[in-house]
C-alpha cells in the first residue's frame, strides 16, 4: 500500500534524519511514501488561531490533494501532523469554516473527507507492530529507550484520537517491537516548553530538564522523538542523547546507509 | 342545539387592565352556540363560582368557556363548579386570556382582539367536547421498596409503621448498602455502624416488613395503585430457615482469594460468605461463579460442617410475584471507574479512591484500621487528597455534577487521620469548597483551624510514581503558582453515578431517567419526590447526589407519599387517555412505539366494518396506564387515535377558529 505523504519545512533541513529514516524504512516493509506536489509549510500551531483562516489553506490544499488521490495523507512531524488533523477535523465538522475556505477559492472547496495518519499509526495499524517484530534484522536488545511523547501528538485527544494522552502506549510498543527495552518515566508525555524557548528560554530549559532527569532517574539511555521541535528543546541541554524515533527504527531494520 | 355560556373574568386588573372585557363580551354573544355571557372581577371567589352555577343551572348551559388564567390555575376550580351545578366536569373548557394574552402584552386593543380570538377558539371547541368519567380503581395496600440502603431502608420503616405491609428488596446478600461501609459519618463523627444497624434490625424484626436480599427485580406491569412485580429470589444455597449464622462454613471454605466487594476489592473473601459480621440477615450465600462444588462437582466442605444442614447445593432461583399499591426507588449510588483519568495513576496501590479509604480506616477493614500504604504496609507521612475527581468534568470522560458529598467525606477524612495521626501532613486540593448544611462549614473549618490540614484551591495535572513516594504536580490558584508536591498516599474523591441496573429498571417502571442516568422527578422543586409515573416515588442517590441526612429526609418523604396513596381505597383515573378508532387502526405498532408509559399493546380485535366482520391485530389503550400524553395520537400514521378530550376534530375547530378569525382581518 501507498500512501500520501507531507514531508513538513523541518524535514528537509533540520530534522532531515526523521525524513530519511522514514523513507527507507517504508521501503524495506513494503510500502511508499508519495510526497504531495507543491505542498506549503502549515505555518505550525499559529494557524491554529480559531479566527485563523488564509493560514490554514496550505492544510486545506494537502488534505484535497489526499482526498482526490483517495490515499491516506502520512505525516512524521508532530506539529505538521497537529495541524493537519485539527484543521481536517474542523473541515468536517464546521459548516462555517468549510463556506469561508470555499469563499477563497472555490476549488478549495473540502469538506474533510481525507485520512491523516501519523507514521507511527501506519506502523500500529498497517504494518503491525507484531509484524513489525518479524521484521527486524538487528535487534536493539538490552537498549533501554525513554519514548517522548511531547504535547502534539496526544492532544486534544478527541480530535487526535492517537493514544490515551495520560498514559500513551504506542512508542512504548514500537521499542518493544524492535526488541529494545521501553523505559515507562512518568514525564514522557509532559511538556518541552515547545516555542517557548525563544521568549523564555530559561523555561524551557527547565521544562527539558525536568523530563531528562525522570526519565535518567530510571536509567533510560537515550529518548526518541517524533517532533522536530522537542528534540530542538531536549538536545540543547546536553544530557541524555535524543534520536528520531525512525532512526531507530532504520537501525533496527539495518537499512541504514 | 347547544347551550354555552361564556365568562370572562376581569382577575382584578391583572386582565381588565388590558383586556376590553365589555368589547369581548359583545363580539362572542353573536358566536353559534353561545347562549349565556357575563363578567365578574374574580371568577375564582366563591361569587364568582356562584355566578356560574346559577348561569349553567337557570340556562340549562350544556358547556361552558371560563376565559380567565391559565388551566394549570383554577381549570379543577371551575371543573368541581360545573359539577355541583349539575354539568359533567369535561364540559368546561378555559381561555387563557391571562398568561397568554393581558400579561403579556401592552397595546390594549391587541390584546382585546386577541382575548376574542382565544375565547372563541375555546367556544369552537367545547361545542364539541363530550362527558367524560373517570375510572374507578382499587389500591393494593402493600409497598415494594426497590434496594436495601439507608434509603430503602427508612422508607420502608416508616411505610410499615403506618401499618402497610412493604417488600424490601436487595440485590446482595444483605441490606445495609453504602452507608454499612462507611467509618464515620460527619458532621458529628458517629460510627456509621453505630446508627445504621439498629435501623437494619428494626427492619428485619418489623412484622409489616418482608425482606428478600440477594433478589432482583424481573419485570413490573400496571399501574398506581396496582402495580404487579416479579422478583427473581437468587438461588442462596442456603437455606434460610435452617442457617444460625455460626460461621462454621465461611471459615471452613477453601476458596480464599475472591475479591471482596464490601472491602471494595482490598482484601479477600471465601465463596461462601456474608458479606460484613453485621449482616442482615446473618445467612451466607454461596458464590457460584467461584464455588469449587459448582465449578468440578468435587468439594462441597461447607456441607460437610454445617451442623444444621443448611447448605443445600440443589436450590434454584424462585420467582415470586406480588402486587404493590406503590413502589420507591432507593437504589443508590456507585463511584466512577477511573480508567479513563490516567493523570492521577489509580493504577498505583498507593492512589486509592475515598471509598476505599473508608475501608482502610475501619476498624473492620482490610488492614485493621491501620492507615499504611498498600504498595508496602509503611505509614504514610504525607497525604494528598484530590477533589472532584471526575465531577463537575464537563469533558466526554467526567460527569457535569458536583458529587455533592465529598467535600464533606474529604474534610471528615482528613480529620480522622489527623486525630489519629497529627504528624503526618495532610493536604487537600480542591475547586470550590462546597459545605452547605447544618454544622458543615463550622466541621470543614475546623479540619483547616484546629488540626492542621492545608487546603489548596487548585487542580492536580498529575500524579507520578517516584518509586518510593509520589510525586503531584497541581496549581495554587490563590498563590498563582505551580506546585510540586512529594507525598506518600493520594486519595482520589470520585465522582459518584446512579447505581448500575437504573437503566432496565426505570424502563421497566416506565420512569424518566436524565441525562444523567438519575432519576427524574416529576417537578424539581414542588414534587421531589415523585417519579414522573404515578405511584413511582424517589428515595435517596438514585434521584442525584446525597448525603445520609437529605437521603433519610427524602426517604421519610417518599414514605409519606406512599402512605397517603396506600391510605385511599379507590384512585380516580384521569378520563383524558387515548382511545382508538378500531376501523382506522392497521396495527402498524407506531403507537406502542412511541408511548412512553407501557400503555399501548395489540391483539387481536372483532371489528366489524359495514356489516364485514373480521379479527385483525388492533391496538389496545390501558387506560389505566394512560397519562394523556398525546404522543400516540402524533405518531398514528391513520389518525385512528385520539385523546379524549383533545381530539382531533376538537384541536381541527380550535385552529379553524383561530384562522377564520385572520382571514376576516
Amino acid at each position: 500500500m501507498n500512501f500520501d505523504y507531507y514531508p513538513g519545512c523541518t524535514l528537509k533541513t533540520k530534522a532531515a534524519g526523521l525524513e530519511a529514516g522514514a523513507r527507507r524504512a517504508a521501503r524495506a516493509l513494503g510500502f511508499e511514501l508519495c510526497e504531495i506536489a507543491d505542498w506549503q509549510c502549515c505555518g505550525a500551531v499559529y494557524p491554529l488561531g480559531k479566527d485563523a483562516h488564509a493560514e490554514k489553506l496550505p492544510s486545506i490544499r494537502a488534505l484535497k490533494a489526499a482526498e482526490n488521490a483517495a490515499r491516506p495523507l502520512v505525516t512524521l512531524c508532530s506539529a505538521c501532523h497537529h495541524v493537519l488533523k485539527r484543521v481536517n477535523d474542523d473541515a468536517a465538522k464546521n459548516k462555517d469554516f468549510r463556506d469561508t475556505i470555499a469563499r477563497y477559492d472555490e476549488d478549495l472547496a473540502y469538506g474533510g473527507g481525507a485520512t491523516v495518519l501519523h507514521y507511527l499509526e501506519v506502523l500500529r495499524d498497517f504494518v503491525g507492530f507484531e509484524e513489525l517484530s518479524r521484521r527486524v534484522v538487528k535487534p536493539l536488545t538490552g537498549r533501554k529507550i525513554g519514548a517522548y511523547y511531547g504535547c502534539m501528538l496526544l492532544r486534544p485527544s478527541v480530535v487526535m484520537a492517537f493514544d490515551d494522552p495520560e498514559n500513551p502506549t504506542i512508542i512504548e510498543d514500537f521499542i518493544r517491537a524492535l526488541g529494545g527495552e521501553a523505559v515507562n518515566y512518568p514525564l514522557r508525555a509532559e511538556c518541552c516548553g515547545g516555542y517557548i524557548s525563544l521568549s523564555n528560554e530559561a523555561k524551557a530549559n527547565e521544562l527539558s530538564r525536568k523530563i531528562l532527569a525522570d526519565a535518567a532517574r530510571l536509567d533510560a539511555e537515550f529518548l526518541i522523538t517524533a517532533c522536530p521541535l522537542c528534540a530542538y528543546n531536549i538536545r540543547k541541554q546536553n544530557q541524555l542523547p535524543i534520536y528520531y524515533f525512525t532512526e531507530i527504527l532504520e537501525e533496527a531494520l539495518d537499512v541504514k546507509l | 342545539m347547544e347551550k354555552i355560556g361564556v365568562f370572562i373574568c376581569h382577575c382584578g386588573s391583572n386582565i381588565k387592565a388590558t383586556v376590553d372585557a365589555d368589547a369581548v363580551i359583545k363580539e362572542i354573544r353573536g358566536i353559534t352556540g353561545v347562549a349565556f355571557a357575563a363578567q365578574y372581577p374574580y371568577m375564582c371567589a366563591k361569587a364568582g363560582q356562584s355566578l356560574i352555577e346559577a348561569a349553567i343551572r337557570d340556562n340549562s348551559l350544556d358547556g361552558i368557556v371560563v376565559a380567565a388564567c391559565s388551566p394549570r390555575m383554577h381549570e379543577a376550580t371551575f371543573r368541581k363548579v360545573a359539577e355541583s351545578a349539575g354539568l359533567n366536569p369535561y364540559m368546561v373548557e378555559i381561555a387563557n386570556i391571562r398568561e397568554h394574552c393581558s400579561w403579556i402584552h401592552r397595546d390594549g386593543g391587541e390584546a382585546t382582539v386577541k382575548a376574542v380570538e382565544l375565547t372563541r377558539a375555546a367556544i369552537a371547541k367545547v361545542r364539541l367536547n363530550a362527558p367524560l368519567f373517570p375510572e374507578e380503581n382499587s389500591v393494593v395496600k402493600r409497598a415494594l421498596v426497590i434496594g436495601g440502603g439507608i434509603a430503602g431502608i427508612q422508607a420502608a420503616l416508616d411505610i410499615a409503621e403506618a401499618g402497610f405491609e412493604v417488600d424490601l428488596v436487595e440485590t446482595t446478600p444483605s441490606i445495609g448498602g453504602k452507608m454499612a461501609q462507611l467509618d464515620k459519618t460527619f458532621p458529628t463523627l458517629d460510627c456509621s455502624a453505630c446508627i445504621l444497624t439498629p435501623k437494619m434490625v428494626d427492619c428485619a424484626s418489623h412484622d409489616k416488613i418482608n425482606i428478600l436480599t440477594y433478589s432482583q427485580i424481573e419485570k413490573i406491569e400496571g399501574f398506581v395503585g396496582n402495580f404487579t412485580a416479579t422478583i427473581r429470589k437468587k438461588a442462596r444455597s442456603v437455606c434460610m430457615e435452617k442457617c444460625t449464622g455460626c460461621g462454621d462454613c465461611w471459615n471452613k471454605c477453601p476458596v480464599k482469594k475472591i475479591p471482596d466487594e464490601f472491602n471494595t476489592g482490598l482484601s479477600n473473601r471465601t465463596a461462601i460468605y456474608i458479606p460484613f459480621a453485621q449482616a442482615l440477615p446473618l445467612v451466607p450465600a454461596i458464590d457460584r461463579e467461584h464455588c469449587i462444588k459448582f465449578k468440578t462437582g468435587k468439594c462441597g466442605l461447607c456441607q460437610t460442617v454445617c451442623q444444621p444442614g443448611a447448605i443445600d447445593f440443589e436450590l434454584q432461583d424462585e420467582f415470586a410475584t406480588e402486587k404493590y399499591g406503590a413502589i420507591v426507588v432507593a437504589t443508590g449510588f456507585e463511584v466512577i471507574e477511573l480508567g479513563k483519568f490516567g493523570e492521577f495513576g489509580y493504577d498505583n496501590p498507593d492512589v486509592i479512591t475515598s471509598m476505599e479509604f473508608e475501608r482502610i480506616t475501619h476498624g473492620a477493614g482490610p488492614t485493621g484500621g491501620e492507615l499504611v500504604r498498600l504498595s508496602d504496609g509503611r505509614k504514610p507521612k504525607s497525604i494528598t487528597f484530590i477533589q472532584c475527581v471526575g465531577s463537575r468534568d464537563i469533558t466526554e470522560r467526567g460527569k457535569p455534577y458536583c458529587s455533592k458529598i465529598c467535600c464533606m467525606y474529604t474534610a471528615k477524612h482528613s480529620i480522622l487521620i489527623k486525630d489519629k495521626y497529627p504528624d503526618i501532613d495532610v493536604n487537600i486540593f480542591y475547586i470550590d469548597m462546597r459545605t452547605p448544611g447544618k454544622a458543615y462549614d463550622e466541621f470543614y473549618r475546623r479540619s483547616e483551624e484546629d488540626f492542621g490540614v492545608r487546603y489548596i484551591k487548585g487542580q492536580v495535572g498529575r500524579v507520578m510514581d517516584m518509586g518510593d513516594h509520589l510525586a503531584i504536580s497541581g496549581v495554587d490558584l490563590l498563590d498563582n503558582v505551580k506546585l510540586e508536591l512529594k507525598t506518600d498516599m493520594v486519595i482520589l474523591a470520585t465522582a459518584i453515578q446512579p447505581a448500575t441496573g437504573i437503566k432496565p429498571l426505570a424502563s421497566m417502571l416506565s420512569a424518566s431517567i436524565d441525562t444523567n442516568n438519575f432519576m427524574t422527578e416529576a417537578h424539581a422543586k414542588l414534587r421531589p419526590v415523585e417519579s414522573p409515573t404515578a405511584g413511582v416515588f424517589l428515595a435517596g442517590a438514585a434521584q442525584g447526589p446525597k448525603d445520609i441526612p437529605e437521603t433519610v429526609g427524602q426517604a421519610g418523604a417518599a414514605a409519606a407519599k406512599v402512605i397517603g396513596l396506600l391510605a385511599k381505597d379507590i384512585l380516580l383515573s384521569n378520563p383524558c387517555t387515548a382511545t382508538v378508532d378500531i376501523n382506522s387502526c392497521n396495527g402498524c405498532s407506531l403507537c406502542g412505539l412511541v408511548c412512553p408509559y407501557g400503555a399501548i399493546s395489540y391483539g387481536p380485535t372483532k371489528v366489524d366494518e359495514f356489516g364485514y366482520k373480521t379479527l385483525e391485530r388492533i391496538s389496545h389503550v390501558n387506560q389505566a396506564l394512560c397519562l394523556g400524553c398525546g404522543a400516540c395520537v402524533v405518531a398514528c400514521p391513520s389518525g385512528a387515535m385520539n385523546l379524549l378530550g383533545y381530539t382531533n376534530l376538537q384541536l381541527q375547530a380550535e385552529v379553524d377558529a383561530l384562522c377564520l378569525m385572520n382571514s376576516d382581518r
